[in-house]
């Protein structure tokens, strides 16, 4: 093993950019920080959230062919971006905790897996919502929706997986070969609306074409994106705090956290 | 605006089910998240003071 070679913190040459660079991934530096930094995304969402929903309910006009049932985009949208990039994130994560054997890094994967959860569902039930008026059915067993079902089991058995591994260094292992091979679902629900003929309709915003829709329509969604994003980061950091308090429970310097009962 | 009345705003032309059934749900899972974050924090915490309190010092 290279820890019994070299000195904690790796070849001392470099020691002294290591250890800043690796200052705020040990969890007694990063809880403090995750604390003093989550208000700040919070009142950022909530923010963007009242701008998104202004734009998206007072200045957005009606859609020509789908009426007022269009305004479900502001929600639907931002929500399975975040299903999809939230995966991404904490496979990452996990990953590096598998590689580095890095203890935040696997706290951070568990940290953001119910928030993952959370949009992922949202964004099939507001599909089903949508689904309903425009195609006439509530479901179908398209490619795109069956792969973003399958997003949302992956995030349940990546949960139930760590919640079912007493010692919480082996859970975040296991957790982490499942996200890993899990991630090959990523490509596989963006391009599916390419790959196969789907119920489901193309991208709505591309980078390469000229946007199809109202630039008022594409405000709106683009201020709710940054409000989910913004919101999924200030839950992640708050979760993060409780995960360290769980696992870092016989840590000395926990102590001068410890709060008096309410 | 699109609105003439609260009215018209509430019926939503019609789609007044699923597009507030859409934003209703998502206010509701916001909701339930943040309870549970701070349950979670109020759990571990109670854990901590309970482990830290333990005469002989012995933490499990």
């Amino acid at each position: 093993m290279l820890n019994s070679i070299h000195p904690p913190g790796g070849d001392p040459a470099n020691a002294g950019a290591r250890s800043s660079w690796f200052k705020y991934a040990s969890p007694q530096t990063f809880y403090p920080l995750a604390g003093s930094l989550a208000p700040w995304f919070a009142w950022a969402a909530a923010i963007l959230m009242l701008g998104g929903l202004y734009v998206g309910f007072f200045v957005a006009p009606t859609d020509q062919q789908q009426g007022e049932s269009y305004r479900i985009i502001f929600i639907h949208v931002p929500a399975a971006w975040m299903s999809m990039f939230l995966y991404v994130v904490m496979a990452f994560w996990a990953g590096i905790g598998l590689a580095f054997n890095t203890r935040l890094s696997g706290m951070m994967a568990s940290a953001i897996a119910p928030t993952g959860a959370l949009f992922t569902f949202l964004a099939l039930w507001t599909g089903s919502l949508w689904g309903k008026p425009t195609w006439g059915t509530w479901w179908v067993w398209d490619a795109r929706l069956t792969s973003e079902l399958i997003l949302l089991f992956l995030y349940f058995g990546f949960i139930a997986l760590q919640a079912a591994i007493d010692d919480p260094r082996r859970a975040d292992r296991a957790g982490a070969v499942l996200a890993l091979v899990g991630v090959v679902n990523i490509p596989i629900i963006y391009f599916s609306v390419q790959w196969w003929n789907t119920l489901h309709q193309g991208a709505s915003v591309s980078l390469t074409r000229a946007p199809t829709m109202a630039a008022t329509m594409l405000t709106g969604m683009l201020l709710m994106a940054l409000a989910f994003w913004m919101y999924s980061i200030a839950a992640t950091l708050l979760r993060v705090r409780s995960v360290i308090l769980e696992r870092e429970r016989r840590a000395d310097w926990i102590g001068q956290y410890v709060e008096r009962p309410a | 605006m699109t609105w003439g009345s609260l009215n018209d705003f509430l019926v939503m032309g019609g789609y007044a089910l699923y597009v507030w059934g859409s934003y209703g749900m998502a206010a509701v899972l916001a909701v339930a998240e943040i309870m549970a974050l701070r349950a979670r924090r109020r759990r571990a915490m109670d854990e901590l003071r309970r482990a830290r309190s333990a005469p002989d010092g012995s933490m499990r």
